[in-house]
């Protein structure tokens, strides 16, 4: 009980620093925006083929987007040395860990759940139809980009060229789950229902997700306190 | 039992021996003031016995126990170089946000009192990163003491401080030191921390060159100790 | 003595594969691929060699960070590289392959596509190696990611292949047939890319020994 009491004290304090500066998540959305604009221009919206592309399309965009967010997550950490303060505080790496998880995938979700309406508008599609399992799928996948690069973040906070390392490191490990979440959202958005050939992609993503949320949580106090 | 035991302790960066073969113990309720130059380790051996890095070979005890363990960890505060307190939040946020963390059992009645007795109750809802710097400094001093830790550990707690901060961080490590805390502070400024040291320790290049009670011609000549047993200052 | 044996097995390995080469030159032509298809000979050992050197790494990284012992780091690091080598080459004789049947330098068959994402991942190991300076810390974070690393090579190896059989391509070697009298060589060419890889690894860790040392020895020196 101790433990989620912590994870929540501390997703509370990314998610209240974050709103009070709003670099993070600014970032992030006006980052969105311009990668959907682009592919506007790259590609005709009307033509079938680009209905057909959209959902890959669309988890580039979070892909990319989220990067910003998850670089910000333990180098927020790093001004005053605020890190030294948790890391001797009583409160498990696994603690620290979920709760800025937590945070930074309300955060994901949020620049998700922006990006999808104005990503439907400028390719004229309508994702009523199954929007459920559409919003599944966008938990889902933003969970793998979440504790990925949350740990990574961690990896990173201290080391050279951060910026440039977290992406580098994170999208190769992302690319099974990138490219399930593709495969399931571009059934999705075409209006299809997630049928039996694509039910091996869904079982492939949870299954990511539960394989490296353990694997962070084990290898977080070791990447942290050496 | 010691308060801090460190025995044979060494501390390696790669293959290069930044502390070697350091052993030394406090007291429950000694002072125990580290110096020594820059470079010769002090802050390796502080950040070490708070459990920041695992030393390559040897063994701290904090009460026994290993500085990792919650428990020992609940009994340690530390202050480094930086403030460890969040700028975007406001000095009452960040006071019972740290409350919380130590799992104390009123964080909010906590973090209040705490910033009465750093005198920043005025400014409780101030956002940190508007403070000047004594303010901030007085704030770190209160995340420290927050939740009444048994061991404190202090790396060059007196540098930059204004005589506002000094004044109230000389308070409560006398305090502290009445109440039986143990403190173990590195630093430059000998002779504020030598009015307050029961013990001395002199590091040089990872080794410790000195280790003995604080004298009183240590306190009247703090170049003292580095003339007899150092490298000459 | 370590150079010796390097030395020796090295010797041996390029014995064998000259050897090898030269019976696998004189074997007849496969017949609807010709020539080409005796990459095949290097495509899959030099595959199966990376392979390896994966599974090397992992194990020498979570012994690393159970012993704290840097010469597993010094293995890690080695394999890694190595593995990467013959990776590499994995690629290319696929790549040439694909040029010489289909006409086309790459194809997203399945295979080829895990090597190349198993390449960015060992790729980045290397990467975030480079980027911490202070070498127990570059040993440890190395370890946890060679970890990460690992843990996705199969989940990449199944996805991809999932995916192109959705989505079917041309794979690269469909269509050609290997003959059971080959295998011999195969294996030959199989032990000689081992030993290839080996003594690859042996030179490496010896580097990496050396330069630990100068490590060392340039702190040392700054400390005075």
């Amino acid at each position: 009980m101790k433990f989620f009491r912590q994870v929540f004290v501390i997703a509370v304090k990314d998610l209240r620093a974050e709103f009070r500066t709003k670099e993070a998540i600014n970032a992030s959305f006006a980052f969105a925006v311009v990668i959907l604009l682009l592919f506007s221009f790259a590609f005709d919206p009307d033509a079938e083929t680009t209905r057909e592309m959209a959902g890959g399309l669309l988890w580039i965009v979070f892909a990319f987007a989220g990067t910003l967010i998850l670089n910000r997550s333990f180098a927020r950490e790093l001004p005053n040395d605020c890190l030294d303060a948790l890391i001797s505080a009583p409160i498990s790496g696994a603690a620290l860990f979920l709760g800025k998880a937590l945070a930074n995938f309300l955060l994901v979700l949020a620049v998700q759940l922006v990006s999808l309406p104005v990503f439907a508008v400028f390719n004229s599609l309508h994702l009523t139809e199954q929007f459920w399992p559409l919003l599944g799928v966008i938990l889902l996948g933003g969970w793998a980009i979440t504790v990925i690069g949350t740990i990574f973040s961690a990896l990173t906070v201290n080391i050279r060229l951060r910026e440039v390392m977290l992406p580098l490191l994170t999208f190769p490990i992302l690319i099974p789950a990138l490219l399930s979440a593709m495969l399931l959202t571009k059934a999705l958005v075409l209006g299809q229902p997630v049928g039996v050939d694509n039910l091996s992609w869904l079982k492939m993503l949870i299954g990511f997700d539960i394989m490296y949320t353990a694997a962070s949580l084990i290898l977080v106090e070791t990447v942290l306190v050496g | 039992m010691s308060a801090v035991a460190v025995d044979d302790v060494w501390k390696f960066y790669g293959d290069f021996p930044a502390l070697r073969s350091i052993s030394l113990e406090a007291e429950p309720g000694a002072c125990l003031a580290l110096i020594g130059r820059n470079g010769a380790g002090k802050t390796t051996l502080l950040r070490t016995i708070a459990g920041f890095s695992r030393p390559g070979r040897g063994r701290i005890r904090i009460f026994g126990k290993e500085p990792r363990e919650p428990e020992t960890r609940r009994m340690m505060g530390f202050i480094g170089h930086g403030i460890s307190v969040y700028d975007e939040l406001s000095a009452f946020e960040n006071l019972k946000l740290f409350a919380q963390l130590y799992n104390l059992p009123d964080p909010r009645r906590s973090a209040l009192e705490w910033l009465e007795r750093t005198g920043l109750e005025r400014v409780r809802d101030g956002l940190v990163r508007e403070f000047s710097r004594g303010m901030r400094q007085r704030l770190a001093v209160a995340r420290a003491f927050l939740h009444d830790p048994s061991v404190l550990l202090l790396d060059e707690p007196f540098t930059a401080l204004d005589d506002r901060a000094i004044a109230v961080l000389q308070r409560l490590l006398h305090e502290g030191l009445r109440a039986g805390k143990t403190i173990v502070l590195s630093t430059h400024q000998l002779r504020e921390a030598l009015e307050l040291a029961s013990h001395v320790a002199l590091l040089n290049r990872g080794q410790v060159a000195f280790h003995g009670p604080c004298t009183p011609e240590m306190v009247s000549d703090p170049g003292y100790v580095y003339a007899r047993y150092g490298e000459g200052g | 003595m370590r150079d010796k044996i390097l030395y020796a097995l090295g010797a041996v390995a390029l014995a064998i594969l000259v050897w090898n080469i030269n019976t696998i030159a004189r074997l007849p032509e496969e017949t609807r691929q010709g020539m080409v298809f005796k990459i095949i000979f290097f495509h899959v050992p030099v595959a199966i060699t990376a392979m390896l050197c994966a599974a090397a790494a992992l194990v020498a990284s979570v012994l690393f960070l159970v012993t704290r012992n840097f010469k597993y780091d010094a293995l890690a690091v080695a394999v890694t590289e190595v593995g990467l080598a013959f990776l590499a080459a994995n690629l290319i004789t696929g790549s040439i392959w694909g040029r010489e049947i289909w006409g086309i330098w790459w194809a997203w068959d399945a295979r080829l596509t895990s090597a190349l994402v198993c390449w960015l991942l060992y790729a980045g190991y290397l990467m975030l190696r480079r980027a911490v300076e202070e070498p127990t810390q570059r040993a440890t974070f190395a370890a946890v990611f060679s970890i990460f690393a690992f843990i996705d090579v199969p989940i990449v190896i199944f996805s991809i292949k999932w995916w192109r059989t959705q989505h079917p391509q041309p794979v690269f070697w469909g269509g050609g047939s290997f003959p059971p009298d080959w295998t011999t060589h195969f294996l030959w060419n199989m032990l000689a890319m081992a030993l290839l890889g080996t003594v690859m690894v042996g030179v490496r860790l010896q580097q990496e020994d050396c330069q630990r040392e100068l490590d060392s020895l340039r702190r040392e020196a700054h400390a005075m």
